[in-house]
């Protein structure tokens, strides 16, 4: 049967991801780029976009904003979904040492990059930051990978107290790092591009948006003049501050 | 050196190769990105009186035959789409690369009235979209099947607004070249044949449900391009209007069939899910090397040679 237009994928485990949502770890694997991301159905429900969190088994993690992803995360071993992909133009990992900064769910994204830099014997700083502890998303997973962690939270309940901008920009050491990867809140973004121009690393950002397609057709997602689907999810710091510029002129 | 320039009602375009309506098309800046990257001409995405949110997901599916959609018109309602327009068309001027506007009714008042806020943008022609297979359900059935409906609607719209009018027309008429026959004495300047086909449905059998939230969706690809082929060549034995074959178009031999069937230019669309925006490129390097090949100069030395 050739045309079937998903797959299905059993979830084997819950993780839940405090009162965020959770992370699915499947009894499949995927072959995707960290920064890919998969469309996933849930039939009479929807489907969305959601990035590969972990390729082998696959692993979605999902903040539960509205009806689609609360259905998700109501979620059981045993239950099936179905996914197509993977899509999009992924993370470049390059040099040995990596500044992961994470807002929110956008740790879901970054979470890949730090499996393959650390199986390669790199070194990963990760900065990740969410309105208060029981917030912050897959902390467990950057710990299981030996990253080093910095927490921020805006209301001081855990870590730093303040934006993860604020606290990589306050840290007490320099933070040297080859390449910075960001992934949350566009205008977390936006500050973070001003950061690693300011201190002369490059980076790569994963945006999110409103999909349809998926594929690179119907131009739903568009950012400026780029595709999120098909050109990103992941655009380089000057890609993406071309198109924040783009969009402010429409 | 082979001449891919192309007379489309009056518009002299660099190449036959246009950009479909309802791809990357939402927007100003990726219009005019695919301008730069070799569109001849960009059609934005069909807009109607109204906004339209569309169809939930899914929307958009890939199978072995091409892709089969059911977006269902999104879209910001004419009053904006005006303002993304005008926008496009000041980017798109100095590329020397012309815009066709899409418009949607339901009804031909609806049709009429977002003709005249879309005509103020001043787009160089407008496409009636008479044929979405998508929102049958909402409408009831399409304008195109019909010669006398899609003939009244032309003549509504030829009663507002006296710019170049395009009509987009239907694989799924009976007869196509009777509705064709219909627009184009109602003055319609050109045709765009075709639309998607089908409807058509693919059901998941492990969930047992269709899955296109909206059951079924128009057809478009490579399963398209046979029926498109055969649309334009009849279309082009019957009516003397120009015709943009578009449906399946992915490569340099495909827009050579469309072509050689009758059509003044070639509608590209499924070819960017391929490609992204280096389909124009990939498409006109084809059709130049086809050209070289085969000692021809111009595409009117085999522009319906089909037919002979």
């Amino acid at each position: 049967m050739t045309d079937a237009t998903h797959r299905v994928v059993t979830v084997r485990k819950v993780v839940s991801e405090g009162e965020t949502g959770v992370t699915l770890i499947f009894d499949n694997s995927i072959v995707a780029d960290a920064g890919q991301f998969v469309m996933v159905w849930l039939p009479d429900v929807g489907e969305r976009p959601f990035s590969v969190m972990d390729d082998y088994p696959l692993s979605l993690t999902i903040a539960d904003v509205g009806p689609f992803t609360h259905a998700l995360c109501a979620l059981s071993c045993g239950d099936r979904l179905w996914i197509r992909g993977p899509y999009g133009k992924g993370f470049r990992i390059e040099g040995r040492r990596h500044l992961l900064v994470a807002g929110g769910s956008g740790a879901a994204s970054l979470a890949l990059v730090a499996k393959v830099a650390r199986r390669q014997g790199d070194r990963v700083i990760v900065f990740l930051g969410a309105g208060t502890e029981s917030h912050l998303m897959l902390r467990w997973r950057f710990g299981e990978l030996g990253c080093r962690l910095i927490v921020a939270t805006d209301d001081g309940s855990e870590g730093y107290q303040g934006s993860v901008l604020d606290a990589l920009q306050n840290w007490r050491e320099d933070i040297v790092a080859d390449m910075v990867y960001g992934c949350g809140p566009e205008p977390m973004l936006a500050a973070l591009a001003q950061y690693a121009q300011k201190t002369d690393v490059p980076l790569q950002v994963s945006l999110e948006a409103v999909m349809k397609c998926g594929l690179g057709v119907c131009g739903n997602c568009h950012r400026g003049d780029r595709l999120v689907c098909k050109d990103g999810p992941v655009f380089s710091g000057q890609v993406f501050s071309h198109a924040l510029q783009l969009d402010e002129m429409s | 050196m082979v001449d891919l320039g192309v007379d489309l009602c009056g518009v002299s375009l660099s190449n036959p190769l246009v950009l479909a309506s309802g791809i990357w098309g939402s927007c100003a800046h990726t219009l005019i990105r695919l301008a730069r990257r070799g569109a001849g001409v960009v059609t934005s995405k069909s807009c109607s009186l109204m906004p339209r949110m569309g169809h939930p997901n899914p929307t958009v599916l890939h199978w072995e035959g091409g892709l089969i959609n059911a977006v269902g018109l999104s879209n910001p309602g004419a009053k904006t789409q005006r303002a993304v327009l005008r926008k496009a068309k000041e980017g798109l001027t100095p590329l020397g690369v012309p815009l066709i506007a899409s418009v949607f009714g339901e009804s031909e008042s609806a049709f009429r009235r977002a003709v005249e806020l879309v005509a103020e943008a001043e787009p160089d022609f407008i496409e009636l979209n008479i044929s979405c297979p998508n929102v049958e359900s909402e409408f009831g059935e399409p304008f195109a099947l019909n010669p006398a409906a899609a003939g009244k609607v032309t003549a509504a719209v030829r009663s507002v607004y006296d710019g170049r009018l395009l009509v987009k027309l239907s694989p799924n008429a009976p007869n196509i070249v009777q509705v064709a026959r219909a627009v184009a004495s109602e003055g319609a300047d050109g045709l765009t044949a075709v639309n998607t086909l089908g409807p058509g449905m693919i059901i998941d059998v492990h969930a047992g449900r269709p899955v296109l939230s909206n059951r079924v969706g128009g057809i478009s690809g490579a399963a398209l391009r046979p029926v498109a082929v055969r649309c334009v060549y009849d279309l082009a034995a019957s009516v003397d209007i120009p015709i943009i074959g578009t449906g399946g178009v992915l490569d340099g031999e495909d827009a050579v069939q469309m072509i050689m069937a009758g059509a003044t230019a070639v509608g590209v669309g499924s070819a960017l899910e391929v490609h992204g925006d280096g389909a124009f490129q990939h498409i006109l390097k084809g059709l130049e090397g086809f050209m070289m090949s085969e000692g021809y100069e111009r595409l009117d030395d085999f522009r319906g040679c089909a037919h002979d």
